[in-house]
């Protein structure tokens, strides 16, 4: 989108929230924002505050993105709860193709890792999930046919999205065919380099209840957090989605199996299979075997993904887990055409984000249940 | 970070120091601490187990078992490219931490999970040795 630099995105985005709502700037008394590695501020949500000239008295810059996300959705509700503010906007953009040079981004991408106990061994970040997935098929069989069955679902749903950047459909021999990356993930099991933004809008349900549009509820939030560095993870096929997931559940009073739809985190496609699991549709191991056959497209047990996903509608880096937001509430709302998942009415979204290291859920429904 | 020849070069810190003079004589140091015997690697303060103070630096034996790996087609930058394929792993010592380490000393098609490494010294300085794992000896 070189016709918008990454600030615009946050604006342009916010302004297409606050009108989908059917307030006006004045109606935000709060305001979280991501940091831009495209147009980066030491205060970023004030920065957006004062080129959109408002005024909150809740003001909060994510320091990263993926579960972080999830993270402020659920810091957002709380504050609304706990009366620090009532109506929180929501808007994170990034500029990662036009704003920074694909090799530039990628050279900022060389620098995850512990500086003196990883890095020096020159993992990219693909190598931290490829020691994930090789863990994952050692200890379960799972196979390069079934991670590559994520990606074909992905694009599957970015074929009937014209939002998506990537819409040509593809089948599991392309993705084993794809360049090899860091083994056993080829190119294709590897999510996109993107600009984008998204925004919500969110506050209590009582306001919500005469807005000119039906309101999503967040019905249930989870977190959680158990390492930054792959080598300290207590585990490499198990993660903090559990905690995570069943935090949301509790909440939400329901589980796996009242889920009509869910938007998993998807930077590279073992993630999905380990989410899968350790948020409880499949037993642990199985999450290979439950990908397989179109359980997770359209028209299957579980549809996942159904924008697209990080892996084929775009991936524009901290603002990613947004788009599942957006697509969840879409979804809710029966507003997504030929890609609808027919009568939806729970959904689920999870972020996760370093090397599964920071995990959020959320849990929304088109009813107060 | 440091770098030579565009490879990101280790710069000790006040806490990690006997890790890297330890790398500089060809021994692996990790901490075990003086309370409850926990080993633990990165070095911390105090033991991550029962926050004991009492943490003292130990050689350890340099075993370890591949508990998981990667070959690297697409090197994270430039100064990888002449080293690609090259493995990227992570190995748990014999005491129990868990490290990221290259397995060097062997091809990388013939890396497995469960496979017994040593650790070797790669000279990058003369400050810094940086250790790596091959396949066991004998
Ligand atoms: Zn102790």
């Amino acid at each position: 989108m070189p016709d918008l630099s990454a600030t615009q995105l946050y604006v342009k985005a916010a302004k297409l929230a606050l009108a989908d709502a059917g307030l006006g700037k004045h109606d935000v008394d709060g305001l979280i924002t991501c940091v831009s590695w495209a147009e980066p501020y030491l205060y970023h949500a004030e920065m957006i505050a004062e080129y959109m000239r408002i005024f909150p008295r809740y003001c909060i810059t994510a320091p990263a993105g993926g579960g972080t996300t999830l993270t402020m959705l659920h810091h957002a509700a709380s504050a609304i709860a706990t009366g620090m503010c009532e109506t929180i906007l929501i808007t994170m953009a990034d500029s990662q193709v036009s704003g920074l040079s694909r090799d530039k981004a990628i050279e900022a991408m060389a620098t995850a890792g512990h500086p003196q106990f990883e890095r020096p061994y020159g993992p990219p970040i693909p190598a931290f999930y490829a020691l994930i997935a090789q863990a994952h098929q050692h200890a379960y069989g799972t196979t390069d046919e079934q991670r590559a069955a994520v990606a074909v679902a992905c694009r599957k749903h970015a074929s009937m999205n014209p939002a998506a950047q990537m819409r040509k459909p593809i089948a599991i021999a392309d993705v084993l065919n794809s360049r090899p990356i860091s083994d056993p993930l080829h190119l294709l099991d590897c999510s996109l380099v993107s600009d984008g933004g998204a925004s919500i809008v969110m506050t209590a349900a009582e306001r919500a209840r005469d807005f000119p549009k039906r309101p999503v509820y967040l019905l249930g939030a989870g977190e959680g957090h158990s390492h930054e560095h792959l080598s300290q993870a207590l585990s490499l096929t198990t993660s903090a989605a559990k905690e995570s997931g069943e935090r949301a559940y509790a909440m939400a009073d329901l589980g796996p199996q009242d889920i009509d739809v869910a938007e998993l985190y998807d930077c590279f496609t073992p993630v999905v299979i380990i989410e899968l699991e350790d948020l409880g549709f499949c037993p642990k191991g199985e999450g290979g075997r439950f990908v397989e056959n179109g359980r997770i497209e359209l028209g299957g047990a579980l549809p996942v993904n159904t924008h697209g996903g990080l892996l084929s509608h775009c991936h524009p880096g901290h603002p990613g887990s947004m788009f599942a937001i957006t697509e969840a509430v879409r979804q809710l709302r029966g507003a997504c055409g030929v890609r609808q998942v027919a009568d939806a009415r729970v959904a689920l979204v999870h972020g996760q984000g370093g090397f599964m290291s920071s995990h959020g859920t959320a849990i929304f429904g088109n009813e107060m249940v | 970070m440091a770098e030579t020849h565009g490879k990101p070069v280790p710069v000790p810190t006040r806490e990690t120091l006997p890790f890297w003079e330890g790398c500089r004589r060809g021994e692996l140091m990790i901490q075990r601490c003086g309370e409850c015997r926990h080993f633990q690697f990165f070095p911390r303060l105090y033991c991550s187990r029962c926050m004991s103070e009492r943490v003292e630096w130990v050689r350890a034996s340099g075993g370890a078992e591949v508990s998981s790996f990667t070959i690297v087609r697409r090197p994270v930058s430039a100064a990888f490219a002449a080293d690609t394929p090259y493995v990227v792993a992570l190995v748990r010592l014999d005491e129990g931490p868990t490290m990221m380490t290259n397995i060097v000393g062997c091809s990388p098609e013939s890396v497995r999970i469960g496979m017994a490494v040593e650790a070797v010294f790669e000279r990058l300085t003369d400050e810094i040795s940086l250790p790596q794992f091959r396949p066991r000896s004998g």
